[in-house]
């Protein structure tokens, strides 16, 4: 049901087919083809274990698509492994419900981590990354709104809203052509949800970063995203701007609508 | 509302582990009239113990003793710091190679077989087969303790790695970073404290084994301390227990300092 997303002229990501399926004959996604614009925000909406999660680990191969095409700026991510596969990844950042940081080094190393790709591992062990990525870890602190002296405190020592910065800050660090979110606010309270898409709306609006978000909060969705794509099934049923998605859409992608208010 | 005879059983029998705690206690008998123990026996130990003890009073401190206990209390602190040292060294990568979830099937398949057969004896065997193979003296008791901290270490160790949270390991990878990073930045961390908790552990274990190897020729206090028995010198035998009590309890001060600085 692509009729309300107009054609985009030159995406940032294209999945053509994409299709996953995890026990051979029962696809979690049923040949999604879909064009992301290199700019905005764009939330993908549906109930849970409908593939949401797989799409947006497909993108980066965290997990591996049975079949199908996934072009970043025209080079296939499906088609590439091992060193190829990696380069490709430094150019894409992402965003975890866990926030997954490495509970027991400090922000700062966290926050560094974006730029694994880049150094060697003497260096990494050493933790002697370049000078100019050290300013731009602290310039970044300062971005997501947790202040440079946070750089030496021990990630388990923060709350879910100052861990979830430290990752936004982590993917930025990457300097990546496509940022992913998935389910960024599920495991943090209502008001620190909406402080991190703010913050995350804001990023991809100053840096010029397009943000793919998988989030459950139809209304966040609506408020944050240019475009909204609701699936459900692991088939896209709804693609178009927040202000075309209606009741009858939402009843499609969650079934009923008793849950609406 | 149901009859009490239709609900099902609250507590329900578990005859398998009834039957195994059953058959244990059979066992413990049959072994026990089998291997000629009795309450008679051990009653006439407790004499010729009290005997023994008697005898060891006072300790004996002669310089030349006094000399000859150190020179192999230095030398069983040696083996025990040498065998850490390289058996650790070793275990680090034995250990990631075992784990399950970070290596290939083969290598952890080879890994564990290693491990298997330096777990299979007891260190002073294989002292005996060092003795043998590179002659008596230190370095057989170095050799054969390197095996037995390859054996425990990187068995633990391993366990430790497969149970690491594997969504930070995720993230890292995630931004691109070659293998060697993601051991560096996302498995370490998480593993290093546990790992120097074992090493602390090892070290403890190597240092008394090291009084031990000394028996079969393997270097360290255990010769004199063999010797001291079969001539009788139960006021030597009585000082080096006592040096080794002494080494050992300081050593578990400082290793709960070590443990904490690594937290």
């Amino acid at each position: 049901m692509n009729v309300m997303h107009p054609a985009i002229a030159e995406p940032v990501l294209s999945l053509r087919g994409l299709r996953k399926e995890y026990r051979p004959g029962q696809p979690v996604l049923k040949d999604i083809s879909l064009d992301f614009a290199p700019r905005g925000v764009t939330a993908i909406i549906g109930p849970s274990g409908t593939g949401k999660s797989t799409l947006i680990r497909c993108i980066n191969r965290l997990v591996d698509p049975t079949a199908g095409d996934i072009l970043l700026k025209g080079e296939n991510l499906a088609r590439i492994q091992g060193a190829a596969l990696r380069m490709a990844r430094r150019r894409i950042g992402m965003v975890f419900q866990e926030y997954n940081l490495v509970e027991r080094l400090s922000v700062m190393e966290n926050v560094l981590s974006g730029r694994l790709g880049y150094v060697s591992p003497w260096r990494a062990f050493l933790r002697k990354f370049p000078v100019e990525d050290v300013e731009r870890a602290y310039d970044l602190l300062d971005a997501v709104g947790l202040g440079q002296d946070f750089a030496n405190r021990r990630a388990d020592k923060l709350s879910g809203g100052q861990r979830q910065r430290v990752g936004i800050a982590r993917a930025i660090m990457q300097e990546p052509a496509l940022l992913l979110a998935d389910e960024p606010t599920s495991s943090l309270d209502p008001k620190t949800s909406v402080e991190i898409m703010e913050l995350m709306a804001e990023i991809s609006g100053t840096r010029g970063i397009p943000i793919i978000i998988n989030i459950h909060n139809v209304d966040l969705a609506r408020r944050y995203a240019a475009r909204i794509i609701g699936m459900t099934g692991g088939d896209v049923v709804f693609d178009g701007p927040p202000e075309a998605l209606e009741r009858s859409h939402l009843a499609m992608i969650y079934g009923g609508e008793g849950w609406q208010e | 509302m149901t009859t009490r005879s239709a609900r099902p059983e609250a507590f329900p029998v578990d005859w398998p582990k009834r039957l195994a705690w059953i058959a244990l206690a059979v066992y413990v008998v049959y072994a026990l009239s089998t291997l000629d123990v009795s309450l008679d026996r051990i009653l006439r130990g407790f004499s010729q113990a009290a005997t023994l003890f008697g005898r060891m009073f006072p300790p004996n401190v002669a310089p030349d003793k006094v000399e000859l206990i150190t020179t192999g209390m230095l030398e069983s602190l040696q083996i025990a710091v040498l065998a850490t040292f390289f058996g650790v060294l070793l275990s680090l990568p034995l250990g990631f190679a075992a784990a399950r979830n970070l290596s290939p099937v083969w290598l952890a398949g080879a890994a564990r077989g290693i491990i298997a057969i330096c777990r299979s004896f007891h260190p002073v065997i294989v002292a005996i087969l060092f003795v043998k193979a590179v002659g008596f003296g230190a370095l057989a008791g170095i050799l054969a303790l390197i095996v037995a901290t390859m054996g425990f270490v990187s068995k633990l160790f391993a366990e430790v790695v497969e149970e690491l949270n594997a969504k930070q390991v995720e993230a890292v990878r995630a931004t691109g970073a070659p293998f060697f990073n993601v051991l560096i930045i996302a498995v370490m961390p998480q593993v290093m404290a546990r790992f120097v908790g074992l090493t602390v552990y090892q070290f403890d274990s190597n240092l008394r084994n090291s009084t031990m190897v000394g028996i079969v020729g393997g270097g360290g206090i255990g010769a004199p301390l063999f010797t001291a028995y079969q001539r009788f010198d139960f006021d030597v035998v009585l000082t080096i227990l006592l040096v080794i009590i002494a080494l050992i309890m300081m050593f578990e001060m400082v290793s709960a300092r070590i443990r904490r600085v690594f937290q």
